[in-house]
Protein backbone atom coordinates (compact mmCIF):
# COMPACT_ATOMS: atom_id res chain seq x y z
CA UNK A 1 0.00 0.00 0.00
CA UNK A 2 1.61 3.58 -1.11
CA UNK A 3 1.31 6.29 1.10
CA UNK A 4 0.23 9.61 0.33
CA UNK A 5 3.10 12.38 -1.01
CA UNK A 6 3.74 14.98 1.37
CA UNK A 7 2.22 18.08 0.21
CA UNK A 8 4.73 20.11 -2.06
CA UNK A 9 4.91 22.81 0.51
CA UNK A 10 5.27 21.03 3.73
CA UNK A 11 8.08 18.89 2.20
CA UNK A 12 9.95 22.14 0.90
CA UNK A 13 10.02 23.89 4.06
CA UNK A 14 11.68 20.89 5.31
CA UNK A 15 13.98 20.35 2.75
CA UNK A 16 14.62 24.44 3.58
CA UNK A 17 15.51 23.50 7.38
CA UNK A 18 17.60 20.83 6.17
CA UNK A 19 19.61 23.34 4.36
CA UNK A 20 19.47 25.63 7.27
CA UNK A 21 20.68 22.96 9.49
CA UNK A 22 23.88 22.49 7.30
CA UNK A 23 24.24 25.81 7.17
CA UNK A 24 24.42 26.07 11.32
CA UNK A 25 26.36 22.90 11.63
CA UNK A 26 29.25 23.59 8.92
CA UNK A 27 28.67 26.81 7.41
CA UNK A 28 28.02 25.03 3.92
CA UNK A 29 25.21 23.86 1.97
CA UNK A 30 23.91 20.60 0.44
CA UNK A 31 25.12 18.84 -2.69
CA UNK A 32 24.77 15.75 -4.69
CA UNK A 33 27.53 16.52 -7.63
CA UNK A 34 30.57 17.20 -5.60
CA UNK A 35 30.34 13.61 -4.06
CA UNK A 36 29.92 12.56 -7.31
CA UNK A 37 32.83 13.97 -8.61
CA UNK A 38 35.16 12.79 -6.01
CA UNK A 39 33.75 9.22 -6.68
CA UNK A 40 35.14 9.59 -10.03
CA UNK A 41 37.97 10.78 -8.84
CA UNK A 42 39.18 7.59 -6.19
CA UNK A 43 38.12 5.51 -9.55
CA UNK A 44 40.46 6.98 -11.67
CA UNK A 45 43.03 7.37 -9.66
CA UNK A 46 42.76 3.55 -9.10
CA UNK A 47 43.82 2.86 -13.01
CA UNK A 48 46.12 6.07 -13.35
CA UNK A 49 46.94 7.89 -10.50
CA UNK A 50 50.02 10.09 -12.29
CA UNK A 51 46.88 11.37 -14.60
CA UNK A 52 45.21 12.54 -11.81
CA UNK A 53 48.15 14.41 -10.49
CA UNK A 54 48.94 16.00 -13.72
CA UNK A 55 44.94 17.42 -14.29
CA UNK A 56 44.96 20.20 -12.53
CA UNK A 57 41.24 19.69 -11.78
CA UNK A 58 41.88 16.05 -10.85
CA UNK A 59 45.00 17.08 -8.22
CA UNK A 60 42.28 19.47 -6.41
CA UNK A 61 40.15 16.63 -5.76
CA UNK A 62 43.02 14.01 -4.43
CA UNK A 63 46.64 14.66 -5.44
CA UNK A 64 49.02 12.65 -3.89
CA UNK A 65 48.43 11.02 0.10
CA UNK A 66 45.04 12.53 -0.15
CA UNK A 67 42.04 10.23 -0.37
CA UNK A 68 39.39 12.13 -2.42
CA UNK A 69 36.68 10.17 -0.71
CA UNK A 70 38.00 11.68 2.88
CA UNK A 71 35.59 14.55 2.97
CA UNK A 72 32.10 15.90 4.23
CA UNK A 73 30.17 15.74 0.93
CA UNK A 74 30.41 12.04 0.80
CA UNK A 75 29.08 11.23 4.40
CA UNK A 76 26.10 13.84 2.75
CA UNK A 77 25.72 11.46 0.30
CA UNK A 78 25.43 8.21 2.47
CA UNK A 79 22.90 10.11 4.36
CA UNK A 80 21.10 11.36 1.15
CA UNK A 81 20.94 7.19 0.15
CA UNK A 82 19.77 6.22 3.54
CA UNK A 83 16.94 8.73 4.50
CA UNK A 84 15.51 8.43 0.73
CA UNK A 85 15.40 4.46 1.26
CA UNK A 86 14.11 4.58 4.20
CA UNK A 87 11.24 6.92 3.34
CA UNK A 88 10.36 5.19 0.56
CA UNK A 89 10.42 1.96 1.86
CA UNK A 90 7.95 3.34 4.58
CA UNK A 91 6.11 4.92 2.47
CA UNK A 92 5.79 1.57 0.10
CA UNK A 93 7.29 3.66 -2.53
CA UNK A 94 10.41 1.71 -2.57
CA UNK A 95 10.17 -0.46 -5.38
CA UNK A 96 11.29 -2.09 -8.75
CA UNK A 97 9.96 0.29 -11.72
CA UNK A 98 10.69 2.52 -14.43
CA UNK A 99 8.82 5.77 -14.80
CA UNK A 100 8.89 7.23 -18.60
CA UNK A 101 5.98 8.82 -20.93
CA UNK A 102 3.46 6.54 -22.43
CA UNK A 103 4.78 6.67 -25.60
CA UNK A 104 8.18 5.34 -25.29
CA UNK A 105 9.62 1.78 -24.87
CA UNK A 106 11.91 1.10 -21.70
CA UNK A 107 15.25 1.16 -23.59
CA UNK A 108 14.01 4.51 -25.49
CA UNK A 109 13.90 5.19 -21.56
CA UNK A 110 17.28 4.03 -20.21
CA UNK A 111 18.80 5.68 -23.34
CA UNK A 112 17.43 9.58 -22.51
CA UNK A 113 18.18 8.63 -18.86
CA UNK A 114 21.75 8.52 -19.91
CA UNK A 115 22.21 10.79 -22.30
CA UNK A 116 20.41 13.32 -19.62
CA UNK A 117 22.65 11.92 -16.48
CA UNK A 118 26.18 12.55 -19.03
CA UNK A 119 24.68 16.58 -19.96
CA UNK A 120 23.60 17.17 -16.53
CA UNK A 121 27.23 15.87 -14.92
CA UNK A 122 28.90 17.75 -17.35
CA UNK A 123 27.11 20.78 -16.71
CA UNK A 124 26.98 20.85 -13.48
CA UNK A 125 31.34 20.82 -13.59
CA UNK A 126 31.51 23.34 -15.72
CA UNK A 127 29.16 25.35 -13.55
CA UNK A 128 30.97 24.15 -10.10
CA UNK A 129 27.16 22.60 -8.84
CA UNK A 130 23.97 21.53 -9.67
CA UNK A 131 20.72 21.99 -8.72
CA UNK A 132 21.79 21.39 -5.01
CA UNK A 133 24.90 22.53 -4.67
CA UNK A 134 24.55 26.06 -6.57
CA UNK A 135 20.61 26.38 -7.49
CA UNK A 136 19.22 25.76 -4.10
CA UNK A 137 22.13 26.46 -1.59
CA UNK A 138 23.55 29.62 -3.58
CA UNK A 139 19.78 30.46 -4.07
CA UNK A 140 19.35 30.58 -0.18
CA UNK A 141 22.21 32.75 0.33
CA UNK A 142 21.46 35.24 -2.18
CA UNK A 143 24.84 34.46 -4.55
CA UNK A 144 24.71 36.07 -7.71
CA UNK A 145 26.08 33.57 -10.20
CA UNK A 146 23.78 30.66 -8.19
CA UNK A 147 20.86 32.99 -9.22
CA UNK A 148 21.42 33.12 -12.73
CA UNK A 149 22.44 29.36 -12.67
CA UNK A 150 19.64 28.43 -11.24
CA UNK A 151 17.35 30.65 -13.96
CA UNK A 152 19.49 29.15 -16.95
CA UNK A 153 18.72 25.67 -15.43
CA UNK A 154 15.30 26.44 -15.29
CA UNK A 155 15.14 28.12 -18.47
CA UNK A 156 17.26 25.40 -20.31
CA UNK A 157 14.93 22.94 -19.19
CA UNK A 158 11.68 24.46 -20.38
CA UNK A 159 13.35 25.59 -23.88
CA UNK A 160 14.12 21.51 -24.64
CA UNK A 161 10.81 20.13 -23.35
CA UNK A 162 8.69 20.96 -26.61
CA UNK A 163 11.21 19.37 -28.43
CA UNK A 164 11.35 16.22 -26.30
CA UNK A 165 7.32 15.88 -25.36
CA UNK A 166 6.84 12.36 -26.46
CA UNK A 167 9.07 11.32 -23.68
CA UNK A 168 7.30 12.27 -21.04
CA UNK A 169 3.25 13.21 -22.06
CA UNK B 1 27.74 31.06 17.83
CA UNK B 2 27.54 29.29 14.41
CA UNK B 3 28.12 27.25 12.08
CA UNK B 4 29.61 24.98 14.88
CA UNK B 5 32.67 23.60 13.36
CA UNK B 6 33.83 27.10 13.13
CA UNK B 7 33.47 27.88 16.64
CA UNK B 8 34.08 24.68 18.46
CA UNK B 9 36.88 22.45 18.45
CA UNK B 10 35.09 19.26 16.74
CA UNK B 11 36.58 16.07 15.04
CA UNK B 12 36.76 15.29 11.71
CA UNK B 13 34.47 12.67 12.47
CA UNK B 14 32.18 14.90 14.17
CA UNK B 15 31.66 16.97 11.12
CA UNK B 16 31.10 13.71 8.90
CA UNK B 17 28.63 12.63 11.52
CA UNK B 18 26.59 15.92 11.26
CA UNK B 19 26.63 15.76 7.55
CA UNK B 20 25.31 12.06 7.29
CA UNK B 21 22.33 13.77 9.63
CA UNK B 22 21.97 16.43 6.81
CA UNK B 23 21.73 13.92 4.32
CA UNK B 24 19.10 11.20 6.01
CA UNK B 25 16.51 14.83 6.44
CA UNK B 26 17.57 16.15 2.81
CA UNK B 27 17.05 12.54 1.02
CA UNK B 28 13.86 12.06 3.07
CA UNK B 29 12.07 15.09 1.98
CA UNK B 30 12.83 14.64 -1.23
CA UNK B 31 11.85 11.31 -1.55
CA UNK B 32 8.91 12.60 0.45
CA UNK B 33 7.94 15.64 -2.12
CA UNK B 34 8.12 12.08 -5.05
CA UNK B 35 11.51 13.29 -5.86
CA UNK B 36 12.21 9.73 -6.70
CA UNK B 37 10.06 9.64 -9.86
CA UNK B 38 11.50 10.94 -13.24
CA UNK B 39 8.74 11.72 -14.57
CA UNK B 40 6.93 13.03 -11.78
CA UNK B 41 9.84 15.78 -12.42
CA UNK B 42 9.71 16.11 -15.92
CA UNK B 43 6.27 17.01 -15.91
CA UNK B 44 7.60 20.00 -14.25
CA UNK B 45 8.31 21.44 -17.90
CA UNK B 46 5.28 20.76 -18.89
CA UNK B 47 2.92 22.61 -16.66
CA UNK B 48 1.53 19.53 -15.55
CA UNK B 49 3.18 18.71 -12.17
CA UNK B 50 4.45 21.85 -10.66
CA UNK B 51 5.62 19.96 -7.18
CA UNK B 52 9.54 20.86 -7.96
CA UNK B 53 8.29 24.54 -8.45
CA UNK B 54 6.30 24.53 -5.29
CA UNK B 55 8.87 22.42 -3.22
CA UNK B 56 11.83 24.25 -4.46
CA UNK B 57 11.04 27.81 -3.81
CA UNK B 58 8.83 27.02 -0.28
CA UNK B 59 12.90 25.27 0.62
CA UNK B 60 14.55 28.48 -0.70
CA UNK B 61 12.54 30.79 0.99
CA UNK B 62 12.31 28.92 4.37
CA UNK B 63 16.35 28.41 4.32
CA UNK B 64 17.44 32.10 3.41
CA UNK B 65 14.51 33.60 6.01
CA UNK B 66 16.42 31.88 8.75
CA UNK B 67 19.83 32.64 6.77
CA UNK B 68 19.17 36.18 6.95
CA UNK B 69 17.60 36.23 10.80
CA UNK B 70 20.37 33.91 12.22
CA UNK B 71 23.45 36.04 10.18
CA UNK B 72 21.37 39.28 11.57
CA UNK B 73 21.01 38.36 15.00
CA UNK B 74 24.54 37.41 15.30
CA UNK B 75 23.94 33.89 15.84
CA UNK B 76 25.53 32.25 12.20
CA UNK B 77 28.60 34.23 10.67
CA UNK B 78 27.76 34.25 7.15
CA UNK B 79 31.08 36.87 6.60
CA UNK B 80 32.72 33.10 7.25
CA UNK B 81 30.62 30.75 5.71
CA UNK B 82 30.70 29.64 2.33
CA UNK B 83 29.16 31.62 -0.44
CA UNK B 84 29.05 29.88 -4.26
CA UNK B 85 31.20 32.06 -6.33
CA UNK B 86 30.23 33.91 -9.06
CA UNK B 87 31.82 32.90 -12.72
CA UNK B 88 28.76 34.10 -14.86
CA UNK B 89 30.07 32.30 -18.17
CA UNK B 90 30.63 28.93 -17.38
CA UNK B 91 27.65 29.25 -14.87
CA UNK B 92 25.69 30.26 -18.13
CA UNK B 93 26.49 27.92 -20.52
CA UNK B 94 26.87 24.96 -17.24
CA UNK B 95 23.01 25.96 -16.19
CA UNK B 96 21.58 25.54 -19.68
CA UNK B 97 23.22 22.07 -20.65
CA UNK B 98 21.77 21.16 -16.72
CA UNK B 99 18.55 22.53 -18.33
CA UNK B 100 18.56 19.93 -21.23
CA UNK B 101 19.95 17.20 -19.25
CA UNK B 102 17.14 17.55 -16.45
CA UNK B 103 14.24 17.68 -19.14
CA UNK B 104 15.57 14.77 -21.09
CA UNK B 105 16.84 12.89 -18.54
CA UNK B 106 13.89 13.64 -15.78
CA UNK B 107 16.32 14.07 -12.87
CA UNK B 108 18.87 16.09 -11.68
CA UNK B 109 22.17 14.51 -10.23
CA UNK B 110 20.60 14.53 -6.41
CA UNK B 111 16.70 13.48 -7.45
CA UNK B 112 18.76 10.30 -9.40
CA UNK B 113 20.25 8.82 -6.96
CA UNK B 114 17.33 9.02 -4.25
CA UNK B 115 15.25 7.01 -7.22
CA UNK B 116 18.33 4.78 -7.03
CA UNK B 117 17.82 4.44 -3.73
CA UNK B 118 14.33 3.69 -4.07
CA UNK B 119 15.01 0.97 -6.57
CA UNK B 120 13.92 3.06 -10.26
CA UNK B 121 15.74 1.00 -12.84
CA UNK B 122 15.85 4.41 -15.32
CA UNK B 123 17.73 6.15 -12.23
CA UNK B 124 20.84 3.84 -12.20
CA UNK B 125 21.08 4.77 -16.00
CA UNK B 126 20.90 8.36 -14.89
CA UNK B 127 23.19 8.33 -12.44
CA UNK B 128 26.21 6.21 -14.44
CA UNK B 129 25.78 9.04 -16.73
CA UNK B 130 26.23 11.60 -14.68
CA UNK B 131 29.37 9.85 -13.82
CA UNK B 132 30.33 9.82 -17.21
CA UNK B 133 29.58 13.54 -17.85
CA UNK B 134 31.91 14.38 -14.94
CA UNK B 135 34.95 12.53 -16.51
CA UNK B 136 34.40 13.90 -19.83
CA UNK B 137 34.94 16.97 -18.13
CA UNK B 138 37.72 16.47 -16.45
CA UNK B 139 39.19 14.63 -19.28
CA UNK B 140 38.87 18.21 -21.55
CA UNK B 141 39.11 20.47 -18.28
CA UNK B 142 42.61 21.21 -19.84
CA UNK B 143 41.12 22.56 -23.09
CA UNK B 144 38.30 24.77 -21.47
CA UNK B 145 40.26 25.82 -18.37
CA UNK B 146 39.89 29.26 -19.55
CA UNK B 147 36.48 29.30 -20.42
CA UNK B 148 36.03 27.48 -16.45
CA UNK B 149 37.18 31.17 -15.08
CA UNK B 150 35.41 33.41 -17.19
CA UNK B 151 33.34 36.15 -16.27
CA UNK B 152 34.39 36.10 -12.34
CA UNK B 153 32.26 38.65 -10.82
CA UNK B 154 33.44 37.61 -7.33
CA UNK B 155 33.94 35.10 -5.29
CA UNK B 156 31.49 35.89 -2.49
CA UNK B 157 29.28 38.27 -5.09
CA UNK B 158 25.85 38.32 -3.59
CA UNK B 159 22.20 39.66 -5.09
CA UNK B 160 22.44 42.76 -2.54
CA UNK B 161 26.19 43.69 -2.90
CA UNK B 162 25.38 43.68 -6.97
CA UNK B 163 22.55 45.58 -6.55
CA UNK B 164 23.11 47.99 -3.62
CA UNK B 165 19.61 46.77 -1.83
CA UNK B 166 20.09 45.68 1.55
CA UNK B 167 19.14 42.23 2.01
CA UNK B 168 15.96 42.58 3.68
CA UNK B 169 14.40 44.08 0.53
CA UNK B 170 16.12 41.26 -1.63
CA UNK B 171 14.67 38.80 0.76
CA UNK B 172 11.30 40.23 0.49
CA UNK B 173 11.15 40.43 -3.01
CA UNK B 174 12.35 37.00 -3.68
CA UNK B 175 9.24 36.08 -0.88
CA UNK B 176 6.58 37.99 -3.03
CA UNK B 177 8.11 36.42 -6.15
CA UNK B 178 8.20 32.60 -4.92
CA UNK B 179 4.72 33.40 -4.00
CA UNK B 180 3.96 34.48 -7.53
CA UNK B 181 4.92 31.21 -8.17
CA UNK B 182 2.90 29.46 -6.23
CA UNK B 183 0.09 30.75 -7.27
CA UNK B 184 0.78 30.48 -10.98
CA UNK B 185 1.65 26.85 -10.68
CA UNK B 186 -1.98 25.96 -8.85
CA UNK B 187 -3.13 28.08 -11.75
CA UNK B 188 -1.36 25.92 -14.59
CA UNK B 189 -1.93 22.78 -12.68
CA UNK B 190 -6.07 22.99 -12.72
CA UNK B 191 -5.40 24.84 -16.64
CA UNK B 192 -3.20 22.30 -18.23
CA UNK B 193 -4.64 19.11 -15.99
CA UNK B 194 -2.79 17.60 -13.31
CA UNK B 195 -1.18 14.76 -13.85
CA UNK B 196 0.54 12.71 -10.91
CA UNK B 197 3.38 10.09 -11.99
CA UNK B 198 3.11 7.39 -14.34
Amino acid sequence: MTKKLMSPYWAGFGLGLTLLLAYVFYGKGLGSTAAMMRTVVSIEKLFATAHVQQNSYLASYGAFESNPLNNWVIFQIIGLIFGSFLSGIWAGRAKKETNKGPRISNKQRFIYSVIGGVLFGFGARLARGCTSGVALSGGATLSLGSWVTMLCIFGGAYIIAPFIRKLWV
Amino acid sequence: MFPLTYFHELSLNTEYFMAFIVGIFFGFFLEQAGFGNARRLALTFYLKNLTVVKAFFTAIITAMTGIILLDHFGILAMDISWINPSYMWPGIVGGLIMGAGFAIGGYCPGTGIVGVATFKIDAIFNVLGGLLGMLIFVEVFPLIENFYSAGNFGERMTLPEFFSISVGIVGAAIIVMALAAFWASEWAEKKFGKEEEG
